[in-house]
């Protein structure tokens, strides 16, 4: 102390708050030589220095307290630290240079560091201050938590972050019923990717725990505690606790009332100092460059700058490095680093494991490594970190890169020397457990060629196709030149997996997401290509009506905004008239419209509609506003779906008519219309085999006869022209309706996305489909009402949707820069 | 440039536009597309693909890169520039995220 008065400018140091970020600029401070200070501690919690990080292994019980302190009391009083803890401090008075505690007492400061962290988010909806609502923050928090446990029941978390995960799986472990609550799509969506968080999404639910995405909390319902947490879509939660983990946001209030410069938090340049000369922060409270930070690692960088500079030494001023994150939940190993974005083969490298669970992508750019995800194993996540962080030239081993720091050196394989290497007990087939001396006395022993042929016999790659591959490679190796490679076209560049076995799997293995089909199934990159996402968005859309989300940005432009877009960015809009019969006042509707909004042409088409041309994008939910109004509906001209039944008079006026065919075509419009099906789809009914509807050139159609109904399939008139094959008769109308139905859901149920229905035809024989329509009743009857089934969520028009304010932000300009005035949308 | 540089247009929050989606903003001299990719990141481009001038915010956002809607080219949107065999480049301007609002750089509403 003697020294004090050497230094007498700036011996007093006052810290308030007493959490990682002051610890460590503490312990930077002390461990250099410097001017001796007096230095005083005030904490809000009535607690030593600890680390916050590890209070999730203290909720789960695999930790103590004692186990995470980072200061014990010796090292403060060592250090001659006067700690206060559970005092708070209110005022800051900068001009006499003075902070007050909530006690009212008054201390002198000459330097004052300001580390008040951070504060739970709690969100603003009823009763969310309710008893049994609690955040995870601090000691206390964890206490709570861990006494509603030991009274059991129902916890919700809300929030599916890193620490609402480590809550949940906590609470899971002390043997509570645990949900989780997420607003967005997929967990974690902030440190992973959507393939890893699909995998954690498994996991989690794997251990008991319930996990809610896309849900919003309305409400916490309780009298006097809290009992249930109702969601914004109805659904209602039980309750005994609800822990918040939606975020945290920096406390700064202390700063703001001192009149310091604060944003989000309290503003600090790149040597920690705030507006106020004499005033530094550090930690979660505070923001620099416009950003707040709240991992580990660049708080601590913060105080070493801000060490440095008190110890009066010249530092380097704070740069935020990248994080890397890590979940600490037993069991589950994940890691992420840098820049995940979404990117293309080119600039990523994807290694699936469905067997194992296993996902691993590294991100490049230029060569350089600048992100990584790994689920599964996690095992090399320091070396890509440490690549990042060197940026160093990856481009020599990009081919072996993924598969770890313990692989490099050797060289890439050639993969049939590989595969021929490869020991009898090697495992080809992770799903079955086939092994390759099996697979290839299979086909010695019975002669098979082809990978069906294997399948069938073995098993192997019969599950989730991924070892695929490698079994054509056995058969290569072991056949020799008398191999001929299958001529199976794989989806796309990401999968090595046909249209149809991707068909398979979607419902064999009960697949319900783009991410669970892109895991489960090995997808080559980490988010698909413009090819297979609208694909697998009609797969999922098919096999799991009502139940899937249908992901509008997976679709075509055209399907996204219901019209056509043409040449100059324009669109078409065409209005359901079914089966081609309109009236006085649609036509007049549909003239006004086209007068109002200018429309440059308006044009019959060849399925009997009439087609607006070139309306602009911002006035479409006007214009079917206008002609919903008049009664008219989504035509679906732009769609892969049911587009028209084109039909002739009939027996209504024909003279050579023989039935209702203008009736039976509009019962058939009425009955298929919204469907979305692998490709365009368009129907005619004639009243008679002079077929003046076009019906032989269709891709359904019925001809009407005296005794009844002929239906025919697999026409076309585009690039390909085709007659329809005569698929059978039926005798009633009702019948018909239910054939043509039966054979659009086996369509819908079986072809490959953009197959149009007579390649589809072509493809599976004529005879399949007869036999399966007109000889196998149950199964005929079995489609139907899958179809029926399927309609009851799609027969609704996405007009009345849009112009009712769906997805607006689909039709206006984000924002209209002019030179006078500019107009924000939102 | 740089005291252009130095101004930045507001054009709304980043969640008006949706992840994998694009969203324009007019300007006198041409309209900007505004992209969000799934991963957050923000890019703009002139809205006019090299090829025949089709609109690419109506383009599927697959990582960082849009299909045209007329003719799939495949955009960087990074560079603007067409990807494969394509040649050709659409105009870059900078865009930038700050306090979760979309800022454009003043550039979008200069001559040529």
């Amino acid at each position: 102390m003697g020294q004090i008065e050497k230094f007498p400018e700036s011996s007093r140091l006052v810290v308030i708050g007493n959490g990682m970020a002051a610890g460590r600029a503490l312990e930077e401070l002390f461990a250099k030589a410097r001017k001796p200070m007096k230095v005083t501690v005030f904490g809000a919690e009535p607690r030593v220095n600890y680390n916050r990080i590890m209070l999730s292994p203290v909720l789960a019980g695999e930790k103590t307290f004692d186990d995470i302190i980072i200061h014990d009391e010796d090292w403060y009083d060592r250090n001659g630290v006067a700690l206060r803890r559970g005092e708070s401090i209110v005022a800051i008075d900068r001009a006499r240079k003075r902070v007050e505690t909530a006690g009212g007492e008054s201390l002198a400061y000459d330097k004052l560091v300001i580390a008040t962290g951070s504060l739970p988010f709690v969100i603003p909806v009823p009763g969310a201050n309710l008893e049994g609502v609690v955040t995870f923050r601090d000691l206390d928090d964890v206490e709570k938590m861990d006494a509603a446990a030991r009274k059991g029941g129902h916890a919700v978390v809300i929030g599916g972050g890193l620490l609402g995960l480590e809550a949940a799986a906590g609470l899971a472990l002390k043997g509570m019923k645990v949900s989780v609550v997420h607003l967005m799509p997929t967990l974690m969506e902030r440190q992973l990717d959507a393939s890893a968080g699909y995998l954690l999404e498994k996991a989690i639910s794997a251990r008991g725990i319930d996990v809610y995405t896309r849900a919003d909390t309305a409400a916490i319902l309780g009298a006097d505690r809290v009992e249930g947490v109702k969601l914004k879509d109805g659904r209602v939660l039980p309750a005994d606790l609800v822990v918040m983990a939606v975020g945290i946001r920096p406390n700064k209030a202390l700063a703001t009332s001192a009149g310091l410069e604060c944003n989000r938090g309290i503003v600090v340049d790149d040597l920690m100092r705030t507006s106020d000369p004499d005033i530094l922060a550090v930690g979660e409270c505070v923001e620099h460059r416009g950003q707040c930070h709240g991992l580990v690692a660049p708080l601590y960088d913060m105080a070493k700058v801000l060490a440095s500079g008190l110890a009066g030494e010249n530092p380097q001023g704070f740069v935020p490095a990248a994080t890397s994150t890590k979940l600490k939940v037993t069991g589950i190993d994940l890691f992420s680093v840098g820049d995940f974005s979404d990117d293309d083969e080119n600039n990523e490298v994807v290694l699936r494991d469905p067997a194992r669970g296993i996902y691993k992508r590294v991100i490049l750019r230029d060569n350089r490594i600048v992100g990584a995800v790994l689920y599964g194993d996690t095992g090399d996540g320091a070396w890509y970190f440490d690549l990042l962080k060197k940026s160093e030239d990856v481009g020599a081993i990009r081919d072996t890169l993924i598969f770890g720091q313990a692989y490099q050196g050797g060289s890439p394989l050639d993969p049939m020397a590989a595969v021929a290497a490869l020991p009898d007990d090697a495992e080809i087939c992770g799903c079955n457990g086939i092994c390759k001396g099996a697979i290839v006395s299979a086909i010695t022993e019975h002669g098979l060629t082809t990978l069906d042929d294997v399948r069938g016999k073995t098993k192997a790659s019969a599950s989730c196709g991924q070892c695929a591959g490698k079994v054509e490679l056995l058969l290569s190796s072991t056949l020799g030149d008398a191999y001929k490679k299958s001529d199976r076209r794989p989806m796309c560049k990401c999968t090595d997996l046909t249209h149809e076995d991707v068909r398979g799997y979607i419902r064999s293995q009960t697949l319900k997401s783009l991410p669970a089909v892109m895991q489960e199934l090995g997808w080559k990159s980490s988010g698909g290509c413009p090819s297979c996402q609208p694909a697998l968005n009609y797969y999922l859309v098919c096999a799991w009506p009502g139940e899937y989300v249908d992901d509008y940005q997976a679709r075509f432009i055209n399907e996204r905004v219901h019209a056509n877009i043409q040449k100059d960015g324009t669109f078409s809009v065409v209005p359901r008239m079914w089966g081609g019969v309109t009236t006085p006042d649609e036509l007049r509707a549909v003239a006004d419209i086209a007068d109002r909004f200018k429309v440059p042409m308006v044009k019959v088409t060849g399925g009997q509609r009439i087609d607006l041309l070139g309306v602009r994008k911002q006035d479409l939910p006007a214009v079917w506003a206008q002609l919903n109004a008049a009664g008219l509906v989504s035509g679906f001209a732009y769609a892969k779906a049911v587009r028209t039944v084109k039909t002739c008079v009939g027996a209504q006026f024909c003279r050579f008519g023989t039935q209702d065919s203008t009736g039976l075509g509009i019962k058939l419009e009425k009955l298929l219309c919204g469907s979305w099906t692998p490709a365009k789809m368009k129907l005619a009914v004639s009243g008679c085999p002079r077929n003046c509807s076009e019906v032989t050139v269709k891709d359904i159609g019925v001809i009407c006869v005296e005794s009844g109904y002929d239906i025919h399939v697999a026409g076309a008139a585009g690039l390909h022209v085709r007659a329809t094959d005569l698929l059978g008769h039926v005798d009633s109308e009702e019948e018909a309706l239910q054939v043509c139905a039966a054979i659009l859901q086996m369509y819908r149920e079986e072809a490959a996305y953009l197959e149009r229905l007579y390649k589809w035809v072509d493809k599976i024989g004529l005879e399949r489909l007869r036999a399966t329509i007109f000889e196998d009743r149950q199964a005929r009857e079995a489609l139907y009402e899958r179809f029926l089934f399927s309609q009851r969520c799609a027969r609704r028009d996405p007009w009345a949707e849009r112009a009712a304010g769906k997805h607006l932000h689909e039709f206006t300009p984000l924002a209209v820069i002019s030179p006078v005035a500019r107009v924000a949308a939102e | 440039m740089d005291e252009i540089n130095a101004f930045w247009f507001d054009c709304g929050p980043v969640n008006s536009i949706p992840p994998r989606g694009a969203r324009t903003v007019r300007t006198p001299r041409r309209e900007i597309a505004v992209f969000r990719t799934a991963s957050d990141e923000f890019f703009a481009l002139e809205n006019k693909c090299p090829h025949k001038g089709g609109p690419l915010s109506e383009g599927i956002v697959h990582g960082r890169k849009v299909a045209c809607p007329l003719h799939n080219w495949i955009i960087d949107l990074e560079s603007g520039a067409a990807t494969g065999a394509d040649q050709g480049c659409a105009r870059k301007f900078p865009v930038k995220i700050e306090r979760g609002r979309i800022y454009l750089d003043m550039g979008v509403a200069a001559p040529a």
